[in-house]
């Protein structure tokens, strides 16, 4: 019986490997420009802001809620830190001003989701809102430039072969993964997502677990901000619209449950390379970006049907 | 005498919005002792419980803990005293390991959490009580009895702890693991830990605890030794009123069959042929797992199935609830808070949802006569409640059980399912339910009752149908019933 459960476990896991071989294989069939190992490096560093932002996603929605406000952080986090360096400050003290910048507007969600008890998609959707107006307000409407040659390494540079923000990705997956699936914290994440009485009746103090989540998720989205304001050499205050919706279909094709308590880090990583290297390949293929967005939907939607049919 | 105490709960009161669920109740353990806590539904124990659990606040009166008075403010305030509770729904984190949930809230000040530590400590404790459960299966692939054991082990893991309450620890156990149970609690008394046990079943009761203590209505009623006590003396003291004959019942002369199934086979039931006769009470025993609710999804349209069901003579095909309800089938299902209620809205709503079509007018919903309804069966079934605004879920067990029979008796089925109508509620509500059924029967509707508990089959029913992994096993007519006979087929 319990070989059963574990075969179709293990099953339902690589159906989502077994389809992203397959598109693997497809494109490199379709072009030789796509199995180089250049282009290896560009994918990831395409997908590393995203995915920065999908994995602070998973937790959020693990624990059961869900965080709309991302992008607008992401727009904020690097207009703020172009100003600040604008400004003439170093730009390690603007990243890490930025990052405490982040620190409050997670705890502001935090705040009126766990103690005021608000539905987490209204009280993020309301803050995407406001957070994206103080971007608008602090970079006036334009874009401010990245004048700082070493900050404009984040998003540019290379260690060896491998860019900055492949290495800065990892860093964050690392981290995240210890947090989920190796400390207190992460036990208590599945807790309060799972079963939230549960976890108020095992003494769990499931107000903190859910401020805390939103301050994960929005530092992750500032982080991602500044390595693409970096990257851009700029910080644009238009950036980062739809990145929300691009972090939880990655959380949710790699198998996070929308009604919370089951997601693991490994399975958002691969929904963000499945969706990474879709992009990829149909730009390289030149197809149509109006195309691509069909695309991305319909694989959406099958990949999740097959996990779904997998599973039972 | 004060002195030996382990627990002393004094003038304990406690008022919701409404409600007085507790005035000046006092509870009181000694080390090593079982002491069952008994009472109707609504009558104040999961109160207590709470307030001693520390998810509740008393408004008054006072804790002691060998003779300290404490204050308990919190969940981990009172693990801290030494309170452990099983609740009495399960409570366990789906998506976590066997071994996770039994040691989570455990964890202290450590921020990384040692995997190979947890599941050692979780063995070790599971193998120590005599369970069998594998510690890295996920919770949710589990059974509803395999899961209920997790709880239970999860409340005997904390190691300092001096009091264990048991809020229906048997409710879905097999008997093998009652006995465990039983075991374990007696290992549990001679290390001198004081139980609280709360149980609707009275053979457990008298079986296990040394002293009881009944509340009524959020009052203390009085403490007695178990062996100084009659069955009857302690359900009069529950219901406050002479009980004569708890399970009284007559057949009526049965009709002409109303249901058929020839040969039906779902995913779950195997080649079941089943009949039901107009006026009859027709029981359907087994163990958990035995495919009786399973049988009744396909009866409701809930699961599809090959082969044959006639109503009434006639041929149907029962797609969904919708046929079924047409086909004037109607079913109580074994889960009130899942299936059988909408908890976050009114007693109201609950009550007409059923039968919404009958007081359209047009688009509109004419509700002075749907309110007329929620009255006519608040009284017909005596339910207790205030207002009929007031949302369902605030409601004691068995008001809500009482509640989905209303939604379903306003339906006026001819075939009236009820899969487990008696768990989890009192004595006084389940002679509340005996006696409707009986009237029910009066008036011509035909009953099947699936239930686990097998005085009630014998009492109630005037056929049982045994099912054994998905199959029928056999039938015992009313004359031939005895215990024996039935557990014959159900077990193997």
């Amino acid at each position: 019986m319990n070989k059963v459960v574990k075969l179709k476990d293990s099953l339902s896991k690589f159906v989502m490997v077994i389809a992203f071989i397959a598109i693997i294989i497809i494109f490199s069939l379709l072009s030789d420009r796509f199995f180089t190992f250049d282009n290896f490096f560009n994918v990831l560093r395409q997908v590393s802001t995203n995915g920065i932002i999908a994995l602070g996603m998973t937790l959020v929605i693990i624990c059961g809620g869900i965080d709309l406000s991302v992008g607008s952080v992401m727009a904020f986090a690097g207009t703020l830190c172009c100003g600040l360096i604008e400004d003439g400050m170093h730009f390690t003290l603007a990243i890490l001003i930025t990052l405490a910048c982040a620190v409050v507007f997670g705890l502001f969600n935090g705040f009126f989701v766990a103690k005021v008890n608000m539905p987490p998609f209204i009280v993020t959707l309301a803050t995407m809102q406001m957070i994206r107006g103080c971007a608008y307000i602090y970079s006036q409407g334009s874009p401010i430039r990245a004048i700082d040659e070493n900050f404009n390494m984040l998003g540019n540079g290379y260690i060896g072969v491998v860019p900055v923000p492949v290495i800065l990705f990892l860093v964050v997956t690392l981290m995240i993964y210890l947090i989920l699936h190796r400390s207190k914290m992460g036990v208590y994440i599945y807790a309060v997502g799972g079963n939230k009485s549960c976890a108020i009746y095992s003494g769990i103090n499931a107000k903190k677990v859910e401020i805390s989540v939103f301050v994960i998720s929005a530092m992750c989205a500032a982080l991602s901000g500044i390595i693409l304001a970096s990257r851009m050499y700029s910080g644009q205050p238009t950036s980062g619209q739809g990145a929300e919706m691009d972090a939880i279909a990655a959380a949710v094709l790699g198998g996070t449950s929308f009604s919370g308590g089951s997601g693991k880090v490994s399975g958002t990583v691969l929904g963000i390379l499945i969706i990474g290297v879709m992009n990829n390949g149909l730009n390289i293929l030149n197809v149509a970006s109006y195309y691509q967005l069909v695309l991305k939907g319909i694989i959406i939607l099958l990949a999740i049907y097959v996990d779904m049919i997998k599973k039972k | 005498m004060s002195e030996n105490l382990l627990l002393a709960m004094e003038g304990i009161t406690k008022t919701f919005p409404g409600v007085k669920a507790l005035n000046n109740v006092k509870l009181e353990v000694m080390p090593g002792e079982v002491h069952a806590l008994l009472g109707e539904n609504g009558a104040g124990k999961s109160t207590l419980i709470k307030i001693l659990a520390g998810i509740y606040t008393k408004d008054a009166g006072e804790i002691k803990i060998n003779g300290e008075i404490v204050e308990i403010s919190s969940v981990n305030d009172a693990k801290a005293k030494g309170i452990s509770v099983i609740h009495q729904e399960i409570s366990l984190v789906p998506k976590l390991s066997v071994a996770n949930n039994i040691l989570l809230g455990t964890e202290g000040k450590e921020v990384f959490i040692n995997n190979k530590k947890r599941r050692e400590i979780a063995q070790k404790t599971i193998k120590e009580l005599g369970f069998d459960i594998d510690v890295d299966a996920m919770v949710d692939t589990l059974s509803i009895a395999q899961q209920q054991i997790v709880e239970i082990v999860r409340a005997l893991a904390t190691e300092e702890v001096k009091l264990i309450v048991m809020d229906e620890p048997t409710a879905s156990i097999s008997e093998k693991d009652v006995d465990k149970l039983f075991a374990t609690i007696r290992r549990l008394k001679k290390k001198g830990i004081g139980i609280i046990y709360i149980s609707h079943r009275m053979e457990e009761i008298t079986q296990i605890a040394d002293r009881l203590t009944v509340l009524r209505d959020g009052c203390y009623i009085g403490t007695r030794n178990i062996d100084e006590i009659s069955m009857q003396d302690i359900v009069e003291m529950m219901v406050g009123r002479q009980v004569e004959e708890m399970y009284h019942y007559n057949i009526n002369a049965i009709g002409e069959t109303v249901l058929k199934m020839k040969d039906v086979s779902s995913q779950y039931v195997h080649h079941v042929d089943f009949e039901l006769k107009k006026g009859e009470v027709h029981g359907l025993y087994g163990l958990i797992g035995a495919g009786r609710t399973e049988l009744v999804r396909v009866l409701f349209g809930l699961d599809s199935y090959q082969g044959e069901i006639e109503i009434q003579g006639k041929e149907v095909k029962i797609r969904n609830a919708g046929d079924a309800m047409e086909h004037g089938i109607a079913l109580v299902p074994e889960d009130r808070k899942k299936e059988g209620l909408f908890l976050e809205n009114t007693i109201y709503f609950n009550s007409v949802i059923t039968i919404l079509k009958e007081f359209m007018s047009r688009f509109r919903i004419k509700n002075s006569k749907a309110r007329e309804t929620t009255e006519q069966y608040k009284k017909m079934l005596k339910i207790k409640y205030t207002d009929s605004q007031q949302l369902v879920g605030t409601l004691s067990g068995g008001n809500q059980q009482k509640v989905v029979l209303s939604k379903w008796l306003a339906a006026k089925p001819d075939i009236l399912i009820l899969d487990e109508p008696t768990r989890g509620i009192d004595i006084g509500a389940k002679s509340e339910i005996y006696d409707l059924i009986f009237q029910l029967v009066k008036e011509n509707v035909s009953i099947i009752l699936i239930s686990s508990e097998l005085p009630e089959i014998l009492n109630l029913c005037t056929r049982v149908s045994v099912m054994r992994e998905g199959r029928i096993a056999g039938h015992v007519e009313r004359k031939d019933f005895n215990q024996k006979e039935i557990f014959k087929y159900a077990m193997k």
